[in-house]
């Protein structure tokens, strides 16, 4: 039996022949695998690589403070809004400001129950649900939001129409559906009016109703294969969120709270401010992702996941009903401890995107929405740090400004990169149980893909032409050669291209 | 006695003394210019006002109009030679619409659109400029400085401080501060200043405001700049 730990690195690289998947599809940016082999097709290596430099936090340098939600969220096309607010809340600290006005509060809190909505209903939808609902080793020009159209044409449109619905929230508050400028330091630049709140509530029933719906597909999916569920890449971590003073799950702002696989505390209702002496970050040599820990557990045991798994299990109560049902639901799935499936991240996603549904509703209810104080004024402070639940996960930003208000210093972590680690396991898990002495196949490879995408990494923060994306897979023996050559082109073609010796 | 030219076959009133640009604005017609704004001695600089009169190619800011002048402005001629130069100028500096506090009420960006510019085409030359952030209420950005020598004019000739100058020959032709550590913070500029509400693009800027207006209400969201005018003439709103 091969020891998860020891696939990290392996001991002797070059006599291995060596796999490569890239880029990973389906899912936001780009990355890549590689997987050592041995002769006898063994995984003696397998890492989860980010190809893509940013270099965000160093451009940013020199510029005015008050652009930074603003630049810093082109990082991303998918889910920029959580790096607006994110950078904004950071902000707000700079300014002086510790308490917005409760339209400023809400407006913003809108803006991001639109954006998760959005992001989670895309990536259910669009990026997985064709593994889940085809199998993984479905015909690869079949096993996307196409075949889904075709084969769950009602499914694949209340995918499309919930995430439409969400971005026309983030247009509203944001004033565009990309890369608004609706959090400004303090507050907000605009509120909604009665026009644009009966525009949104007209459809925000059938919202809720399709985010049951989608929560039940999700489940069923699950249970579907429940040994394979349960088990898919499954790794046992501690779980990192932000968490509500009184516990309940929320996605904007709280205390960080970290539980271990048995659900005890590690850390509660930490100030996110002092993040630094809970979270260190190690740095490999094989790849240009760190590799955050829990400062308290060490390096190795002080591996976590974030993100809606980790969010579910962490909280005690969801405040709207239909979520909390589901919440009970899914909690009950672990005879004890957290829930660990690393497919169940699914699941726990659609109970987030039933809760935005509701949290919408409510907020484009509330009287305070339309209010007209949008900005709190402070005196001016050199730190500023913001953290939020982005979809994918806690979401880190830190700044820090001059006297003249230029930034002078700058520190993101990303969701994907506290998931780093986590998913470096996951993939190394599949490569044990589901590739190793295997021939090498397009279907067996997609496993490893799957394993990421339950994760929803945004691996560049980029959106990607989706199903345009090239594929070349490359068996290379130990003495560089290509062997084989597997290569899926931008019409979804795959061909296997026997090199001769 | 009122006297007249053409302008694209339209017969254009004008006083004595009055240049084709001011005779234009007069009546209603609008020529597409940068560094021209009606308060300050023309400069014909930007050269975005190019028209032809009687057949020559002139700045419309500077050229008096004349007697049974034939002027052409929104030929697709000149036009094109408007949309080159904006390029150029666009490629200058460091222009990141997407980003910048500016967009939406940013007279380079609507120029550029009214002349059918919708992305920069040539070579970027990337250079390394700075953002001087020394003043307490005003901060310049040295990216988005288009020389059009506004601030220059409105400082010496208006607020009689003299404070900004053009400094550097040829493509190291750059703005300067007149203090000795070449910072604003040095001098005694003032918030309140024209130098400071005669910007074109977003060089000098009010520090912390940002993003206030949001998307849909900026100056140029609803209609062109032909219809709205120049962002000198909104400073007060």
């Amino acid at each position: 039996m091969t020891d998860i730990k020891t696939l990290e690195t392996a001991s002797s690289p070059e006599k291995l022949n060596r796999v490569v998947i890239e880029p990973v599809t389906r899912v936001e940016g780009h990355g890549k695998v590689t997987l050592l082999l041995d002769d006898n097709n063994q995984v003696q290596q397998a890492r989860l690589h980010i190809v893509e430099f940013r270099g965000f936090e160093k451009f940013i340098q020199g510029r005015p403070y008050w652009e930074l939600p603003v630049l810093v969220q082109r990082l991303c096309g998918i889910c920029p809004v959580s790096h607006h607010l994110a950078a904004a809340k950071a902000v707000d600290q700079l300014v002086g400001v510790d308490q917005l006005t409760p339209t400023a509060e809400k407006v913003r809190r809108l803006m991001h129950y639109g954006q998760t909505l959005q992001s989670h209903a895309l990536h259910f939808f669009h990026l997985s649900s064709p593994d889940l609902l085809f199998g993984y080793d479905d015909a690869v020009a079949h096993r996307n939001i196409i075949g889904v159209l075709q084969d769950y044409p009602e499914t694949a449109k209340q995918g499309v129409l919930l995430r439409k619905y969400g971005q026309e929230v983030i247009r509203l508050t944001a004033g565009k559906r990309i890369h608004g400028t609706g959090a400004i330091p303090g507050g907000v630049n605009k509120n909604l009016n009665q026009k644009e709140r009966e525009f949104l509530l007209q459809d925000i029933d059938q919202m809720i109703e399709w985010g049951k719906t989608a929560l039940e597909l999700s489940i069923s999916l699950f249970e579907k294969n429940l040994p394979n569920s349960r088990d898919f890449a499954t790794n046992e971590t501690n779980m990192l969120s932000l968490c509500r003073e009184d516990g309940g799950l929320d996605i904007y702002h709280g205390g960080l709270r970290a539980r271990r696989p048995d659900g005890s505390l590690i850390i509660d209702g930490i100030d996110y401010r002092d993040y630094e002496d809970y979270i260190h970050e190690q740095v490999k040599p094989w790849t240009y992702m760190k590799f955050p820990y829990l400062v308290a557990q060490g390096r190795e045991e002080g591996t976590y996941r974030v993100g809606p798994l980790a969010r579910i299990n962490n909280c005690d109560f969801i405040d709207t009903p239909l979520a909390e049902k589901a919440r009970l639901h899914f909690r009950a799935f672990a005879d004890e401890g957290l829930v660990q499936s690393t497919l169940a991240y699914h699941w726990a996603r659609m109970i987030e995107l039933l809760h935005c549904t509701e949290a919408i509703r409510d907020l484009l209810n509330d009287p305070d929405i339309s209010g007209t104080e949008l900005i709190t004024k402070g005196n001016m402070r050199e730190k500023g740090i913001g953290v939020i639940e982005a979809p994918r996960g806690s979401l880190f930003h830190h700044y820090e400004i001059d006297e003249g208000g230029l930034v002078t210093r700058a520190n993101l972590i990303v969701s994907t990169t506290n998931n780093n680690r986590a998913m470096n396991e996951s993939i190394r898990r599949v490569a044990i149980d589901e590739l190793n002495g295997r021939e090498l196949t397009e279907p067996l490879l997609n496993q490893i893909e799957v394993a990421i995408r339950a994760y929803d990494p945004c691996l560049s923060c980029a959106t990607h032409a989706l199903g345009k994306m090239p594929l070349e897979v490359q068996l290379v023996d130990a003495e560089g050669h290509t062997v084989d050559r597997l290569y899926k082109n931008a019409n979804g073609d795959v061909s296997l291209c026997k090199i001769e010796a | 006695m009122i006297r007249h030219f053409t302008l694209d076959g339209k017969k254009i009133p004008f006083r004595e003394g009055q240049t084709i640009m001011e005779a234009a604005q007069d009546a209603g017609i609008y020529i597409p210019h940068l560094c021209y704004n009606p308060e300050f001695v023309p400069h014909g600089s930007c050269r975005v006002c190019t028209v032809k009169a009687n057949g020559r190619i002139v700045a419309s800011c500077t050229t008096p109009a004349t007697e049974e002048m034939q002027v052409e402005n929104e030929t697709e001629e000149l036009q094109g030679n408007r949309r080159e130069l904006l390029q150029m100028l666009f490629v200058e500096g460091n222009h990141v619409c997407p980003g910048c506090e500016k967009s939406g009420a940013c007279q380079l960006q609507a120029v550029a659109y009214y002349t059918g510019m919708l992305a920069p085409e040539f070579t970027y030359f990337y250079p390394m400029r700075t953002v001087d952030s020394s003043h307490p209420d005003v901060a310049i950005d040295y990216n988005r400085c288009i020389l059009c020598e506004l601030c220059v004019r409105a400082s010496r000739d208006e607020d009689g401080k003299n404070i900004f100058s053009i400094d550097g020959r040829g493509i190291n032709t750059h703005l300067t501060v007149n203090s000795a550590s070449g910072k604003l913070g040095d001098t005694d500029f003032d918030v309140h200043d024209k130098a400071a509400q005669v910007c074109p693009v977003g060089a000098i800027l009010p520090k912390h405001e940002g993003y206030n207006i949001p998307i849909g209400q900026r100056l140029y969201d609803r209609k062109p700049i032909s219809v709205v005018g120049d962002v000198a003439d909104h400073q007060e709103e």
